[in-house]
């Protein structure tokens, strides 16, 4: 099979081809991992990539084959896992290097879920370091470069899960959204992104970044797959209370193609904002303009926190976030400071040594907005502007179905451009923030390309309402016809061919 | 100077009697485990791993905070308190913070005959810490390791107000919390295991209407050494009154083995534990039913038992005070009672055999093989005189030993029991004929004669029969035959 004809395939194609056996799963994994050692050195999407791994999971797959006719969901496909979640047996690092040895003693629950679907787990991507960041560059084993433009960052933190997919290394990926960070690289590599219902997905096994917000989503490049794969991880985990006891979405509570085209769709005016690059704004409300045309209500709406939303969201998250990396103290597991003297001391270098700078920042900014004397001012006023955004969406699905705005304020930047200015990275992360706020299930899609770069744009639907959701992403999917990117694999880079 | 006004406030903590953790599924019956046995993902906080709320913790301390007479909130917030220590695998504790359990609630006890009251401020439920251990066989000299079969442990605090005026009132207050926690079964109170800790607050004062400079207290191990560290905080504070020097706000360790209180060192600033909503669990409403429920399924509790036995079965106040000390010793009494409706005697029995033989045995009544009708059916025996009182405690200790009950003792023994008058009547009519010298001096007034033929019945019926009885039918012969 070529990179072309795969280009289009979705994960029915690929189980189409198994069923009737016209592929192993061997023969497929293997067309993968050689696309991964092609790509491998330009994007450096992978922390852990293990080929005889790979290949014993396929051929368990054939000795042991399915008892019932219908292959399971995802069998013998392959997918990635952001380095943040635990898989048992291989590392689970966090891109950092307090935990670069760490192996998990136990496996995620989603993870688990893909296994029992009868996915090949393919290996753990690339991300910031903890997923903080808008840009995997803070990874300490190296950025991930964006294959649509290797001078350019995939976006954060699961930068590595949406370049593999982008780069066609694995059809599906998973990664982690908290602010944004699977919306946010999908659209910045012009592949679909989901995060969903807070509660939707358990996130036992998943190192926690901020709990109240932190929600394990697919990447693929296709609605239907997303779709799929979201059926696969979602559903009540007895180890995960947060976890909300619904039964799994379901691909068939999709609505039809007529159904759909009755939602009213909000507009909500703030996401267009002066902030919001005018090609990506023009894009957005092209593709808004044509569901006008196919007789779609459409509203302009208002949320007006939206602008607090942002700064609320560090305050929260970060807050979270200082106490739940505490337990990375170097006792129990983990990297320690050698050659120290006292406990105190221990503790000091082994953070020092072990966290990079921007989460040192963030632990900080956390540690302070939980401080006696802070924490009415800043924690407790973040959680009541978090209420006053969620209140606002409450608001707006009394007078439509669905949002659409913007996934980015800005195209894929170049590597450089913006680590050293956190503020304006933060700023990224501001149309995905306010939906994870909420905690409403929201997606990005490419809905356009411009000058070689991709648009995202964001489909944001009420609670637990994932079917409309894909419902609507799936119409315009259909209606934009924006294919998924096969980017050709780069020319050996000058003098790298000694 | 000797108008001194102490004030005293506890917080309790007690290891809640729950199979499982507080947020996991590993055991918690640590004592005799290899470290680190009882240990999975969540409490050993490793990365990626979550806590679910074990129901059980709820339901106990509910019942402990309703025993209390507290205000049930109707919300349940877990918090974080965020720290360092290497017991501490996540870097904070799961707690309670503004949103305790229960609040406003009382615990009475009795001192010398007097009902007293302590207020209760707080109940909250929290998870334990793992255990430092600075010796063993994988370690070396100059290493610690952590062993954190306790970690995750339940339990519950309680705070009292600071209305206790005296080391004796800290101390009886302290044993009936563990009664109390005994009745309602929600934790085994054992201080020595550390099931049950006490931490104190002290203050002295000259002027009756202001509290002095408080002195926190911890490490006492025993209701003896809160007693003992309580009053040497009142000498050493008097002392410092009486020279005019400041009291020191602080924490003082109690040093078992010398028998003082010494200043914790360190940092006297308050640490800022940072306490926040833990959002890995969220809140939620305690539903009106199951309080209901709980409620009325609360036994009698320990102070009102104890009044009941004294006034229902005419009990002393430390007889009933020892029958009440614990809910199963209570219960044993009582069922004891159904079968025997004789309070003094079984209590008699109860407080002493039965507690002396249970301590030998290092088991409590529900682990000793003993039933209530095996045990009123050799008192009655005694009543009966078909036993001496002597025999009868050997016995009780063959039971306890052995499982049997009284009667399968005695034959096993081969003691044939006399059990009538009428049995013994051939050997005291033998005895009389053979000592003809000492019957004619009994008769000629001489008491100790008859204690000789009394011995002689004895050693012709070896032993089986009770010495009242023999005493009894010798009796009647001499005064039938004079």
């Amino acid at each position: 099979m070529t990179a072309e004809e795969m280009k289009n395939y979705r994960v029915s194609d690929y189980r189409r081809i198994l069923q009737k056996g016209d592929i192993s799963p061997r023969e497929l994994v293997k067309i993968f991992l050689e696309r991964c050692s092609q790509w491998e050195p330009f994007i450096n999407a992978f922390l852990h990539l293990d080929a005889e791994r790979v290949l014993r999971q396929a051929e368990e797959m054939e000795k042991f084959p399915p008892a019932d006719e219908e292959l399971p969901q995802l069998f013998g496909i392959p997918v990635a896992v952001k380095d943040n979640i635990c898989v048992s047996g291989i590392p689970t690092t966090c891109g950092s290097h307090i935990l670069e040895n760490y192996v998990s003693p136990y496996e995620a629950t989603v993870v688990q879920r893909l296994r029992r679907a009868g996915a090949i787990i393919f290996g753990k991507t690339n991300l910031d370091q903890f997923a903080m960041g808008s840009s995997t560059e803070s990874s300490v084993f190296g950025a991930t470069r964006n294959p649509l433009d290797l001078s350019r960052v995939p976006g954060g933190s699961s930068g590595g899960s949406a370049a593999a997919v982008a780069s066609l290394e694995v059809p599906l990926a998973i990664g982690s959204d908290t602010g944004g960070s699977v919306r946010q690289p999908a659209a910045f590599c012009g592949v679909v992104g989901v995060r969903p219902t807070y509660g939707r997905v358990s996130r036992y096994g998943v190192v926690s970044f901020a709990s109240s917000l932190d929600q394990v989503g697919p990447l693929s490049r296709f609605v239907s797959d997303a779709a799929l794969l979201a059926q696969v991880l979602s559903g009540e985990d007895p180890l995960d209370s947060t976890c909300a006891p619904y039964p799994p979405f379901s691909t068939s509570d999709i609505p039809s193609y007529e159904e759909t085209r009755k939602m009213r769709l909000g507009i909500p005016r703030e996401y267009f904002s002066s902030g919001v690059d005018r090609s990506i704004s023009e894009e957005v409300a092209s593709a808004v303009e044509k569901l006008a045309k196919e007789g779609f209500d459409v509203i302009e709406i208002s949320l007006p926190h939206t602008d607090f939303a942002l700064e609320a969201y560090y305050l929260v998250a970060l807050a979270e976030a200082s106490s739940n990396l505490a337990r990375f103290d170097g006792v129990l597991y983990g990297k320690r400071a050698q050659g120290v003297k006292t406990l105190m001391e221990m503790y000091h270098r082994t953070r020092i040594e072990g966290f990079g700078n921007e989460v040192k920042r963030r632990i900080m900014l956390g540690t302070y907005a939980l401080s006696s004397g802070y924490y009415d001012e800043f924690y407790l006023k973040g959680m009541k502007v978090r209420t006053l955004v969620r209140q606002d969406f409450e608001k707006a699905y009394e007078a439509c179905d669905i949002l659409l705005t913007p996934s980015s304020p800005c195209f894929p930047f170049k590597l450089g451009e913006k680590i050293s200015d956190p503020y304006q990275m933060y700023l990224t992360d501001i149309l995905t923030v306010p939906s994870a706020m909420a905690g409403l299930p929201s997606l990005s899609l490419n809905c356009a390309n411009r000058d070689g770069l991709p648009v995202g744009l964001q489909v944001i639907a009420g609670p637990f309402r994932e079917d409309r959701m894909f419902g609507l992403a799936l119409f315009l999917e259909e209606l934009l016809s924006v294919e998924p990117p096969i980017p050709a694999v780069p020319d050996v880079k000058e003098g790298d061919d000694e | 100077m000797n108008n001194l006004k102490i004030t005293i406030g506890l917080e309790v903590h007690c290891q809640l009697s729950t199979r499982a953790k507080m947020f996991c599924r590993c055991g918690t019956d640590y004592i005799g485990k290899g470290p680190n046995s009882l240990t999975c993902p969540v409490c050993l906080g490793l990365p990626g791993s979550l806590p679910v709320l074990n129901q059980r913790v709820l339901d106990l301390a509910l019942q402990l905070a309703l025993a209390l007479g507290c205000r049930i909130l109707p919300k349940v917030v877990f918090h974080r308190k965020n720290y360092f220590y290497p017991d501490l695998p996540k870097g904070y504790q799961v707690s309670q913070y503004d949103y305790p359990i229960g609040v406003n609630g009382s615990i009475d006890y009795a001192l010398q005959g007097q009902r007293k009251s302590v207020r209760i401020k707080r109940v909250h439920v929290e998870e334990d810490a793992g255990k430092l251990v600075h010796e063993g066989m994988a370690l070396m000299p100059d290493q610690s390791g952590v062993d954190f079969n306790r970690s995750g442990i339940p339990l519950a605090e309680i705070v009292t107000e600071p209305d206790i005026r005296s080391p004796e009132e800290a101390r009886e207050c302290l044993m009936m919390f563990r009664s109390l926690v005994r009745y309602l079964e929600v934790s085994d109170g054992n201080m020595e295991e550390g099931s049950l800790r006490c931490d104190a607050n002290i203050s002295l004062s000259r002027n009756p209407g202001e509290m002095g400079v408080k002195v926190e207290v911890k490490n006492m191990n025993s209701f003896r050494s809160v007693y003992r560290a309580l009053s040497f905080e009142v000498e050493r504070q008097k002392v410092l009154l009486h020279e005019g020097k400041e009291i020191s706000q602080e924490t003082r360790h109690w040093d078992e083995i010398k028998h003082v209180t010494v200043s914790s060192r360190g940092k006297e600033e308050a640490e800022d534990y940072r306490y926040f909503p833990d959002p890995d669990l969220l809140p939620f409403s305690i539903d009106e039913a199951s309080l209901m429920n709980i409620r009325e399924k609360l036994p009698e509790l320990p102070l009102e038992r104890k009044e009941r036995f004294m006034l229902e079965y005419e009990l002393t106040e430390s007889e009933a005070g020892v029958l009440v000390s614990s809910k199963m010793l209570a219960d044993f009494f009582e069922e004891c009672l159904k079968e025997l409706n004789k309070p003094k005697t079984v209590c008699n029995w109860i407080t002493t055999e039965v507690l002396r033989n249970l301590k030998n045995l290092g088991k409590n009544i529900n682990q000793s093989e003993i039933t209530p009708k095996a045990f009123t059916e050799l008192l009655r025996m005694i009543e009966k005189k078909e036993i001496s009182g002597t025999i009868a405690k050997s016995v009780l200790e063959e039971m306890f030993t052995s499982g049997m009950n009284a009667r399968e003792v005695i034959s096993k023994r081969g003691i044939s029991f006399i059990s009538s008058e009428k049995e013994l009547e051939n050997i005291v009519v033998d005895v009389i004929e053979n000592n003809p010298q000492s019957v004619a001096d009994y008769l000629g007034g001489k008491q100790k004669a008859f204690n000789f033929l009394v011995g002689q019945v004895m050693r012709q019926t070896r032993g089986q029969a009770s010495p009242e009885m023999v005493k009894n039918v010798l009796y009647k012969q001499l005064s039938a035959g004079g």
